[in-house]
């Protein structure tokens, strides 16, 4: 019987920056469900491990014209330069400790075999990579509310967001069991901060299934950018930007404002190149 | 003592008066094993690093000492390959320290890593892709050629050489040895590339990232070529401080003359290539990505403009210039000088390449990130250092090291082999050691 190859998913994200409150809710319910341990200090921002952290951005401007914005930032899952898997961290990952699902266009990290070079680390422009500098600990009490689904991470070795890719798994899972292996319903796969979130800023689905609302929020076009060979996959929503597109990174995290300091902060320009490039993003991009 | 084990002819300092100098170094070397022993005991969590400094110290300090430690493979190019036997009087001394730098190298990789016992990983589940396999592989190999190069001047010990066996091992290793010296080249060649690559291929990174020629980032060309130019620079100043040291003159002028041409020549090539790929970094890499080059210099307490002059200009040009001409190039403070500024050029270059790429913000509202590394982490720098200069020690102690020791030191002694009658061993022209 011929095998009859599964259609690949883009999962991403898209986050409505006006309706994020900063409440942390995402960072929370994140570290719950994927087993992030304690520190004892977790005031050291630089060694806590957040693999959703909520950025505070601001417009620069005194009161009373200051504007204040959250920006929750997972790991955006980068497809690289051309969107072929070539991440920052895959590509120079020694050991393939970090692999990119081409099915999935999920940036895994397998545990059990990275040995903690941090290369990765270093060429992650988002900062969305933590490693293990003590061992893992929760308080007393607490280790009986680990996930069972999720590994807990050793000393030693690098960690992220996955997407949480074992509730991926789950629908995976429950889609072969109803015999429809090729249709995971968009609301059976849906992260920990997505559903977490009060304000319903965040939305999460297959950016490959114009059936599913983050499709129709990016509307995102899989050719390059005429400008920039390497971006692949910009969103043709004139309100929508992803974080240091420019870099040719490919992140699978889009962000929605409709605030045009809220956008520019996504990317650097040149002095005056803002207001020449504005306008080319989204829909006026491609005419 | 250990006389019995001091080349035939040489003058050495008294057995207490040695191992009590070693004993120094030694609480060193046990300071730096002190720090080692905690950091794999309670894990990274010792260093001062953190999740924006994944790489620091440690790192900055493994591609110096293989920049600086690339006289081996570039001597032996040269005197094996390119027949420039000038080179002779020198080269035990450049695998010595090769073998001290490579080996330092390893070492302090074995440190870094956060899962040690995992290490082989990098063998056994090897990305291709990655520039730090590349470094692993040929690292690990060329280190095996070291070893290999330095073997027969070990056999060459005394005592060891009177055991047949040994002596036609080492002789015959030597006369093999061209074969060693092009796969140490070839090998050479690529691992100094891959460690500028792992840094202009991070192309999230825009202080670091290079254009590629194929699949090279310009840094891969850059670094093999500034190993090449700088190293001759190291080896003359540890000669040098050899020299101070022993109070004995123990490279000849003629070579250390003929190393600093072509110390002045690589580094004044290199530095031209260096400048333009800055300025082309600078003014087409750099604003394709969104920065204005000043950027990368400004809004901190350490990394501004004075860096790169130090670097280019007065860490680059200036000793290449020093080097090149040849009356400054025969003054002996100028060259210490430009060779001092040489060391620091290369080692500046390193860690520019480090510790700068992980400080400088990206996100456009993220911020500077500064770093002052743990006592452990300077400790466990600092022993390889020390483990080098009791290396040195014992080998210029106990091994023919220097050809020119001898004639050099002793002229009153050749004269005398004319002598019908023996007479007595001459003092050293200097032995203060």
């Amino acid at each position: 019987m011929k095998q009859e190859h599964n259609k690949a998913h883009k999962f991403g994200m898209v986050i409505d920056l006006d309706k994020c409150t900063g409440c942390g809710s995402c960072m929370v319910s994140c570290m719950s469900e994927n087993n992030v341990p304690f520190k004892d200090d977790e005031s050291d921002k630089k060694k806590s491990i957040t693999w959703m952290r909520v950025y505070k951005l601001t417009n620069g401007k005194s009161f009373p014209d200051t504007e204040i914005v959250y920006m929750p930032r997972p790991c955006q899952h980068c497809g690289g330069k051309g969107d072929h898997g070539h991440s920052p961290c895959v590509s120079v990952c020694p050991a393939t400790a970090t692999d990119y699902g081409y099915d999935t266009g999920i940036v895994s990290q397998i545990y059990t075999r990275c040995f903690g070079c941090r290369y990765c680390m270093g060429a992650c422009p988002y900062h969305a990579r933590y490693f293990n500098w003590w061992d893992p600990k929760w308080p007393e009490g607490m280790e009986k509310y680990l996930s069972p689904d999720v590994s807990p991470r050793m000393r030693g070795i690098v960690e992220k967001c996955s997407f949480c890719y074992h509730r991926y798994q789950a629908a995976r899972d429950q889609a072969y069991a109803e015999g429809d292996k090729d249709n995971i319903p968009e609301e059976n796969y849906q992260t920990a901060c997505t559903t977490a979130c009060p304000a319903g800023a965040i939305v999460f689905g297959d950016l490959n299934n114009p059936e599913h609302k983050v499709h129709q929020i990016v509307k995102p076009d899989p050719h390059p950018d005429p400008r920039n060979k390497h971006v692949v996959g910009k969103s043709r929503n004139p309100k929508v930007f992803r974080l240091l597109e420019r870099l040719g990174t490919n992140t699978k995290v889009y962000y929605l404002s409709d605030r045009e300091w809220v956008r520019k902060q996504g990317d650097n320009y040149l002095e005056g190149e803002w207001d020449k490039i504005k306008n080319h993003h989204g829909d006026t991009s491609h005419g | 003592m250990d006389s019995a084990l001091i080349p035939e002819g040489a003058k050495r300092c008294s057995f207490p008066k040695f191992y009590m100098g070693i004993a120094v170094v030694g609480a060193v070397v046990l300071w730096g094993l002190l720090a080692w022993g905690l950091i794999y005991w309670k894990g990274l969590n010792q260093t001062n690093m953190n999740d924006y400094y994944g790489f620091a110290l440690w790192i900055w300090a493994d591609l110096a000492v293989i920049a600086v430690g690339g006289g081996a493979f570039f001597t032996g190019l040269l005197k094996y390959i390119f027949k420039i036997d000038e080179l002779k009087n020198i080269i035990n001394f450049a695998v010595i320290i090769g073998f001290i730098c490579y080996s330092s190298a390893l070492l302090i990789l074995a440190i870094d890593i956060g899962q040690p016992l995992r290490g082989w990983f990098i063998f056994w589940h090897a990305n291709v892709h990655s520039m730090l396999t590349e470094v692993a592989f040929c690292l690990s190999f060329y280190f095996a050629v070291l070893t290999i190069e330095f073997i027969p001047n070990i056999l060459e010990n005394r005592q060891a050489n009177k055991v047949s066996f040994f002596h036609h091992l080492a002789h015959n290793m030597h006369g093999i040895m061209v074969i060693f010296a092009a796969t140490g080249a070839a090998l050479s060649f690529f691992h100094q590339g891959s460690l500028g690559g792992v840094a202009g291929v991070m192309f999230g990174r825009p202080f670091s990232f290079r254009e590629h020629l194929n699949i090279w980032p310009y840094t891969f060309f850059l670094f093999t070529w500034s190993a090449a130019a700088f190293w001759p620079c190291f080896t003359l100043l540890v000669t040098k401080i050899t020299e101070t040291i022993t109070g004995k003159k123990l490279v000849g002028d003629k070579t250390v003359h003929l190393l600093s041409k072509i110390a002045g020549w690589m580094i004044t090539s290199y530095i031209i290539a260096k400048i333009i790929d800055t300025i082309y970094w600078a003014t087409v890499t750099a604003p394709s990505l969104g920065f204005k080059w000043t950027h990368f210099y400004s809004n901190n307490a350490l990394y501004g403009k004075w860096m790169l002059f130090t670097e280019l200009i007065l860490c680059g040009v200036l000793p290449g210039v020093l080097l090149i001409m040849k009356s400054t190039r025969e003054n002996s403070k100028l060259r210490l000088l430009a060779i001092i500024l040489g060391v620091i050029g290369v080692c500046l270059n390193r860690w520019v390449m480090v510790l700068q790429v992980m400080a400088v913000p990206v996100m456009p509202f993220d911020t500077w990130a500064l770093y002052i590394p743990s006592w452990q982490e300077m400790a466990t720098t600092i022993l390889p250092v020390a483990y080098g200069i009791i290396l040195i020690a014992l080998t210029y102690r106990y091994l023919p090291v220097f050809p020119q020791e001898q004639e050099l030191n002793y002229p009153v002694e050749e004269e005398a082999v004319d002598e019908p009658v023996v007479a007595p061993a001459a003092e050293p022209v200097a032995a203060t050691e």
